[in-house]
């Protein structure tokens, strides 16, 4: 059997990726991807913590469903989010989205 | 209704009509008159029903009607008022019923009832008359109507009913309190035409003056309650009670009790009914309406004062012997027969037809408080009587005669003054019942032989005093001529002669309203005389029952010897009346317009100090009103107020100022403000330096966030972990 290292390893590596993604693409819709990434390696965390610490318990698998709903409502927002700055300053790169400076 | 109820209800009616007439009638003329006459009548009916069942009561002064009931509480016992009807008051409640009653009726007419508004009239100022034009289009001008006509009966009203409650009360003070109620009636009366500065000073100077009279009497009053717990008379004039305050010492100037209540008392009459020294205000009180003048002169006001010491004889006279005067008494006849004397040699230079008979009035009213003084008590009470009948009479007379005068005035439009006797003359033919009823008057004020009410009572004082006090006598003799001489002079010159002007040439009778009361008071005043016949007195002596000494002499305790009849007093009074009547019709006579006056040529300078009445007013103002108003405005308020007191406060604000300024600039403004301001400025200056971190970037603030994070986490790594 696979130990659990392995998956910890490959869930901080998509983390990281996402991370990545996020600090570093200048799209907004590829920062949400990247957000994307991050909330599966957490899920991947969640999941391989319960199958092989607390089996007998559902706590593991419910937590990433939730994370699940909550990830598709994030997504659901920022998407309309990008879409309604696309449509006022006709473009969805981050660095240009600075309305919140002082 | 039984007598003691219906005496209570005398003084209402007045009072009832004074109230409905100021809060619902004054604005229908004929209203408010109707009412005040109204009560006038039911007051003048009740107090005839009164006295027509006191005087067929048998040994009326001993048994008189009272009734009182318990009014104020004090401590253990009460303080009881009530009313009180002896002859003493029935004889009183006589001529002020009558005089009242027609000096009511008077006023319809004297305020020129039925007549239109004036064009220009004003309240509180006199009626200047109105333009009128006939139907057969002449323009007239004629007397207008009072503009404060129902205000006028309002007062009036009132003014009787303190006099009704004064002559029925058992006490000295319901006495009082009716007293002050005329106080206050005579001052809103004088200062009636309050536009006039004249009358406004006249209303101020009445009401103060009598006020240094009133003063001492409420001592005298708060005195005899101290000293014998009681105000009611009856309780006062009982023998034990009298002796006791004669028997204590006051401790002023070594007087009893009784003496020094009893010149307090006086001094409150001495102000009231104008006597020397407190005379000044009876003559300026000509400045309001005739027929307050005769309310005030006859009817109510100055009688009171002397009925209040004809009711305290009894305090006043305790301890008299024959020949042997109490302080109380011997003032009395002093200032009795000086104010007599004083006010007569005024008269003879007086030119004003009202003030004229203001003086005469002092004079008379010094008569009676002589008579009182020598203790002729009931020729006192008999002048008190005839005298208020004859003065009502002249006064409405006069007032009738300047009526007529100022219709003249108006009539030809002359600017001369309508009072003043030397603009009239001949008017006997212009206005005959005010002529015949005047000449009554007159006669009876000069005490005219036989036919007069005054004769009657002044030869009772004359008499009187002849056999008593001689000096007396003799001065009260010489005020007699006097009396006689101005008022046959004031005759002749108003009435007989030529017309000296066009308006007493045009001048007209007054309707019957003024006349009716004139006949009415002029009956009285020859009629009320043979009540007082003495007994002994040649021929008509005996005819008549002497009911006057009868009646009133049972008011005291021992009715008074009636005296043995003397031919010198009897002398005496016919040559003053007759020669003093005589003299002024022949210095008179021949009068003629643009002259000067017979007594100034015959006088001199003796003339302009009479004719500025002995300079008393011009006294006064130096004594006493230019102090006070000195007192008032250069001393209370120039130096005490805005400069002492001022001073003070402008000092303390200004040194309040110096220490708040202070306070400001070394402890507010760098220490409190520095420190506010230095927190807000740094806050400012740390807030501009992080603000340069603020880009708005959301990955700058991300890669911040896990910089931060990174930093921090190695921290606590390192303290957590790698510490231990």
């Amino acid at each position: 059997m696979i130990p659990l290292s392995w998956y910890l390893v490959f869930s901080a590596a998509l983390f990281s990726i996402g991370l990545y993604g996020v600090l570093a693409r200048k799209n907004a819709v590829a920062i949400l991807m990247g957000i994307e990434l991050m909330l599966n390696a957490v899920n991947i965390n969640l999941v391989a913590f319960w199958r092989y610490r607390t089996p007998q318990m559902i706590g593991g698998q419910a937590f990433a469903v939730i994370v699940f709903a909550v990830a598709a409502a994030e997504v659901a927002v920022g998407l309309a989010l990008i879409i309604s700055v696309y449509r006022r300053r006709d473009s969805v790169a981050a660095d240009e989205i600075d309305l919140m400076k002082w | 209704m039984t007598t003691n109820l219906l005496i209570w209800l005398i003084p209402l009616p007045p009072v009832l009509a004074f109230f409905l007439i100021v809060l619902f009638t004054n604005r229908s003329k004929t209203l408010s008159h109707t009412i005040a006459v109204g009560a006038a009548l039911l007051s003048w009916l009740a107090s005839m029903i009164v006295i027509f069942q006191a005087i067929n009561t048998d040994k009326f002064g001993l048994h008189p009607f009272t009734s009182s009931i318990p009014w104020l509480p004090t401590g253990t016992t009460y303080l009881r008022i009530g009313v009180l009807v002896d002859p003493l008051t029935a004889v009183t409640l006589f001529f002020v019923a009558w005089t009242v009653l027609m000096i009511f009726i008077y006023s319809v007419g004297y305020h020129n009832f039925g007549q239109p508004k004036g064009d220009h009239d004003r309240p509180g100022l006199q009626p200047h008359g109105a333009n009128i034009s006939d139907p057969q289009g002449f323009k007239h001008r004629v007397l207008s109507i009072e503009p404060m006509y129902s205000r006028f009966f309002a007062f009036i009203a009132l003014f009787a009913f303190g006099m009704y409650t004064l002559v029925v009360s058992d006490n000295l003070l319901t006495l009082f309190i009716g007293w002050e109620i005329m106080g206050l009636c005579s001052y809103l009366l004088i200062g009636f035409w309050y536009a006039k500065p004249s009358a406004r000073a006249a209303m101020i100077k009445a009401f103060l003056t009598t006020r240094v009279g009133d003063v001492f009497m409420l001592l005298g009053i708060a005195y005899l309650y101290t000293a014998t717990g009681t105000l009611t008379y009856r309780v006062i004039f009982s023998q034990p009670v009298l002796n006791t305050l004669v028997n204590t010492s006051s401790g002023f100037f070594g007087l009893s009790a009784a003496a020094l209540i009893g010149i307090l008392l006086f001094i409150g009459t001495v102000g009231k009914s104008a006597q020397w020294p407190l005379h000044v205000w009876l003559p300026d009180a000509m400045e309001g309406p005739t027929p307050v003048s005769a309310m005030i002169h006859a009817a109510t006001m100055v009688s009171a004062g002397v009925y209040m010491v004809i009711r305290m004889f009894p305090l006043m006279s305790a301890g008299f012997q024959p020949g042997h005067l109490t302080p109380p008494m011997m003032a009395m006849a002093v200032i009795g027969t000086f104010t007599a004397i004083f006010a007569a040699t005024i008269a003879v230079a007086q030119n004003d037809i009202k003030r004229v008979l203001a003086y005469s009035t002092i004079s008379q009213l010094g008569f009676m408080i002589a008579a009182l003084g020598i203790g002729a008590y009931v020729a006192a009470v008999f002048h008190l009587v005839t005298h208020a009948f004859f003065k009502a009479l002249l006064f409405l007379g006069s007032g009738s005669v300047i009526h007529g005068v100022e219709h003249g005035v108006l009539h030809t439009g002359e600017e001369i003054d309508p009072q003043n006797m030397f603009n009239m003359g001949g008017l006997r033919k212009k206005m005959p019942v005010t002529f015949w009823t005047f000449l009554i008057g007159g006669f009876a004020l000069s005490g005219f032989p036989i036919l007069t009410a005054g004769f009657w009572s002044k030869d009772e004082i004359l008499a009187d005093s002849f056999a008593h006090a001689l000096p007396v006598f003799i001065i009260l003799a010489l005020a007699a001529f006097l009396t006689a001489f101005y008022t046959m002079r004031q005759i002749t010159l108003t009435f007989l002669g030529k017309a000296r002007t066009e308006s007493a040439h045009h001048a007209h009778e007054t309707p019957w309203t003024m006349t009716l009361p004139l006949v009415v008071l002029a009956i009285f005043a020859v009629a009320f005389g043979w009540s007082g016949i003495n007994k002994e007195f040649p021929l008509l002596g005996g005819l008549l029952p002497n009911f006057i000494h009868d009646f009133v002499g049972s008011t005291l305790a021992e009715l008074p010897e009636e005296l043995v009849f003397s031919y010198i007093p009897l002398l005496t009074s016919l040559v003053v009346a007759l020669g003093g009547l005589f003299l002024g019709w022949w210095v008179y006579r021949d009068y003629k317009a643009g002259e000067v006056d017979p007594v100034q040529k015959a006088l001199g300078s003796v003339y302009t100090v009479l004719k500025n009445k002995y300079y008393f007013d011009e006294l006064y103002d130096t004594i006493f009103v230019r102090p006070a108003v000195w007192m008032a405005v250069i001393f209370s308020s120039l130096w005490m107020d805005r400069k002492v007191i001022d001073g003070i406060l402008h000092w303390f604000a200004h040194i309040t100022g110096v220490i708040g300024s202070f306070l400001r600039n070394a402890i507010d403004k760098p220490i409190i403000n520095g420190t506010a301001d230095w927190v807000g400025d740094t806050t400012k200056k740390i807030g501009s330096l992080f603000r340069t971190i603020q880009t708005g970037r959301i990955q700058q603030y991300m890669i911040l966030a896990l910089v931060s994070f990174a930093a921090f986490s190695a921290l606590f790594y390192y303290l957590l972990i790698l510490a231990h």
